[in-house]
C-alpha cells in the first residue's frame, strides 16, 4: 500500500518539476534579455537610424519596417481568414469538401517558414516581379499567419450559443443577416484575440521575410510598397552573424532583441489579457 | 434580386474564397518545383537526395543533400528527447493536479514561449549557451548538434505541451471516476486510463512538436555549426535543411544550379513536414473521441 503512494508521489514530484522546469527557463530568459537589453534602450536608439556600418545609432527605421510588414500581413490575412471560418463555422456541412478544408488549413499551418521564405520568393519576388519589398514580405508573412486567423476565428464562431442564431432565423431573419448583425459581433471579441496573436507571430518571424521584403541596411525610409525595409528580426540576425564588429556591436544587439521581444510578447500578453477579460464578461 | 439568390451568391462566394488555404497551398507546390524541378536534369533524383557531398560552389559541383537531411534528422531526434518528456509531463501537471491559480499562470506562461521569435533563442544559443558548452566540456566550438537540440527543444514545447492537455482535459471524467471507484490511486487512473484514453492527442501533439522542429530556421541556422557532413557525436556541427537555404539563397545566383539545388531541398523538406502533419492529422481524426461510448 505504501509503495503505492511512494510512486505515485515520486510521479507529481516529477511533473511539478518538469513544469517548473518550463517556466523557470522562460523567467530567465526574460529577465536575461532585459538586464542585457535596457542599458542600449533610450530615445536615441529608438527614433535615429544606424550609422558607422551599423556600429552606432539606433534601430528606427527596423521598428518601421516590421510595422509595415506586420499591418500589410494581418491587411491581407484577416479578411481571408475570417470568411473562411464563418463559411467552415456557418454554412458547410460534414462531408469530404470540408474535410479536405480542413486538412488543408492544418498543412498550410504546419508549413515551415523558410519553406514560406522560398515560395514568396518564386511567386511574389521572382513570377510577378515585385521584387524584394513590402508588399512581397507583407504577401507570405499574410499567408503564414492565415492558419492561425483561421483556427481563433472559427473557435470564436463556435463561441455564439445556437441559440442567437435560431432566435434570429425564427424572426424571419435571413442567414446573412442573422451572420453579420449577430454572429459576428458576438464573435468578435474573440475574433480580434487571434488576429492580435497573429500579428505577434508575423512580427517575430525571419526566414519568410530573408528572400522577400528584408535588406541589410537602407540608407532612406521606404516611400511604397515596393521599397525594401530593415525589420527588427533580421536586423537581429545580421547584427548577430554577419559583419567584423560582432563582439563589439552586443550592447546593439541586445537592445534591439530587448526591443523585439518587448513587442512580441506585448502584442501576446495584450490578446491573452483580453481573452481572459472577455470570457469573464460573458453573458452567456 | 430575390432574397434566396443573394443568399446563394454569398454562400458560393464565402465557399470559394476558404479554398484559399488549399489555394495557397498549392501554389507553394507549384512554385517550389518551379524553382526546384531544373536541378534534376543536372543530377539525379537519387544522386540528389542520397549524396554525401554538399559542394555547391566548387568549381565542379556535388549536389547531394544527404548530410542535411540526416543533420535535420537528429536535431529534431535530440530535440524530442529533450521536448516530448517536458512537454507531455508539464501538460499532464497542469491538467490534472495543478491547482487552478498555477493553471491560470502557466498557460499565458506557454503561449508566451510559443511566441517568442525564433531569431532571439537563436541568438541565445549562439551568444549565451554556445560559449558555455564550449568551457565546459572543453569543445573547438560550442555550435553543434546539442546545443542546437537544447534551443530547439524550448521551441516545440508549447506545442507538445498545449495539444496534448487540450487532449488530456477532453478524457471523460467518468472514466476517472470509475477507476477511483475501483481503488485506484491518482497516479494509477493518469497512468492507466486518463493517459491511454488521451493517447492519439498527444500522439499528434509529439508529431506536430516535432515537425516545428524540423522546419524551424533561425535556431539551426544561428547555432547548429553549419558543417555538411554526417556528425559522429552529439558534439559535432550539422547543417540542417533549413539553415543550408537561409544560409546561401541570398549568395546563390539568380536561377543557377545552385539556386535550382536548394529550392529542391525546399522540396524535400516540404514534403517531409506535409507527411508528419498528415500522420497527425490521420491519428486525430481517425481515434476521435466522440462522447464517453468510445473506448
Amino acid at each position: 500500500m505504501k509503495w503505492r503512494y511512494f510512486k505515485q508521489n515520486v510521479f507529481f514530484v516529477t511533473i511539478r518539476f518538469s513544469a517548473f522546469i518550463i517556466a523557470l527557463s522562460i523567467g530567465a530568459f526574460l529577465v536575461y534579455i532585459f538586464m542585457n537589453g535596457i542599458g542600449a534602450i533610450g530615445w536615441d536608439f529608438l527614433t535615429l537610424p544606424p550609422r558607422d556600418s551599423m556600429t552606432k545609432g539606433g534601430i528606427m527605421p527596423a521598428i518601421l519596417g516590421t510595422f509595415y510588414l506586420t499591418a500589410g500581413a494581418i491587411i491581407i490575412a484577416l479578411p481571408l481568414g475570417v470568411v473562411s471560418a464563418i463559411y467552415l463555422s456557418e454554412y458547410a456541412k460534414q462531408g469530404p469538401v470540408i474535410r479536405l478544408i480542413r486538412i488543408g488549413v492544418n498543412c498550410l499551418a504546419g508549413v515551415p517558414s523558410v519553406v514560406f521564405g522560398l515560395f514568396g520568393l518564386g511567386l511574389f519576388v521572382v513570377f510577378l516581379q515585385f521584387g524584394s519589398c513590402i508588399l512581397s514580405g507583407a504577401l507570405t508573412l499574410g499567408f503564414l499567419i492565415l492558419p492561425t486567423i483561421i483556427g481563433a476565428s472559427e473557435e470564436a464562431l463556435k463561441g455564439v450559443p445556437q441559440t442567437f442564431r435560431e432566435a434570429s432565423l425564427g424572426l424571419g431573419v435571413s442567414k446573412w443577416q442573422t451572420i453579420l448583425r449577430i454572429v459576428l459581433p458576438n464573435a468578435l471579441p474573440g475574433i480580434l484575440t487571434g488576429s492580435i496573436l497573429g500579428i505577434g507571430r508575423a512580427a517575430g518571424e525571419t526566414a519568410p521575410i530573408m528572400f522577400t521584403a528584408a535588406a541589410f541596411f537602407t540608407a532612406k525610409l521606404p516611400t511604397s510598397i515596393f521599397d525594401e525595409v530593415m525589420a527588427l528580426p533580421y536586423h537581429v540576425y545580421v547584427l548577430a552573424t554577419a559583419g567584423t564588429h560582432i563582439e563589439e556591436t552586443r550592447p546593439i544587439q541586445y537592445g534591439t532583441i530587448l526591443v523585439l521581444v518587448a513587442l512580441v510578447l506585448g502584442i501576446d500578453l495584450i490578446a491573452i489579457i483580453m481573452r481572459s477579460y472577455i470570457r469573464k464578461k460573458k453573458r452567456w | 434580386m430575390t432574397r434566396k439568390l443573394k443568399e446563394k451568391i454569398i454562400k458560393n462566394i464565402f465557399f470559394l474564397l476558404s479554398l484559399v488555404s488549399i489555394f495557397v497551398l498549392g501554389l507553394i507546390v507549384v512554385f517550389l518545383f518551379k524553382e526546384g524541378f531544373p536541378i534534376f536534369k543536372v543530377v539525379s533524383v537519387r544522386e540528389f537526395i542520397f549524396g554525401l557531398e554538399w559542394y555547391p560552389t566548387y568549381d565542379s559541383p556535388s549536389f547531394g543533400i544527404w548530410s542535411l537531411i540526416i543533420g535535420s534528422l537528429v536535431v529534431t531526434f535530440f530535440a524530442s528527447l529533450i521536448a516530448v518528456p517536458l512537454g507531455v509531463l508539464s501538460a499532464i501537471y497542469v491538467a490534472e493536479i495543478a491547482p487552478s491559480l498555477v493553471k491560470e499562470i502557466f498557460k499565458p506562461v506557454i503561449e508566451l514561449l510559443a511566441g517568442l521569435p525564433s531569431v532571439v533563442l537563436g541568438f541565445f544559443g549562439m551568444a549565451v549557451l554556445a560559449p558555455w558548452l564550449q568551457n565546459t566540456f572543453g569543445l573547438p566550438t560550442g555550435l553543434n548538434i546539442l546545443n542546437a537540440s537544447i534551443m530547439l527543444s524550448i521551441m516545440a514545447v508549447p506545442t507538445i505541451s498545449s495539444i496534448s492537455e487540450d487532449a488530456i482535459y477532453s478524457v471523460p471524467q467518468e472514466f476517472k471516476e470509475a477507476s477511483y471507484a475501483l481503488g485506484a490511486t491518482k497516479f494509477e487512473t493518469i497512468a492507466r486510463v486518463v493517459v491511454p484514453a488521451a493517447l492519439s492527442g498527444i500522439s499528434t501533439a509529439v508529431i506536430l512538436g516535432m515537425a516545428r522542429a524540423i522546419g524551424e530556421t533561425m535556431v539551426v541556422l544561428m547555432v547548429a555549426g553549419g558543417a555538411a557532413a554526417i556528425p559522429e557525436s552529439i558534439f559535432d556541427s550539422v547543417r540542417p535543411m533549413p539553415a543550408s537555404i537561409a544560409a546561401e539563397m541570398g549568395e546563390a545566383p539568380f536561377r543557377s544550379d545552385h539556386y535550382y539545388a536548394l529550392f529542391a531541398t525546399g522540396i524535400v523538406l516540404f514534403f517531409m513536414t506535409l507527411f508528419f502533419n498528415l500522420i497527425a492529422d490521420y491519428i486525430s481524426n481517425k481515434f476521435k473521441e466522440v462522447g464517453s461510448a468510445t473506448l
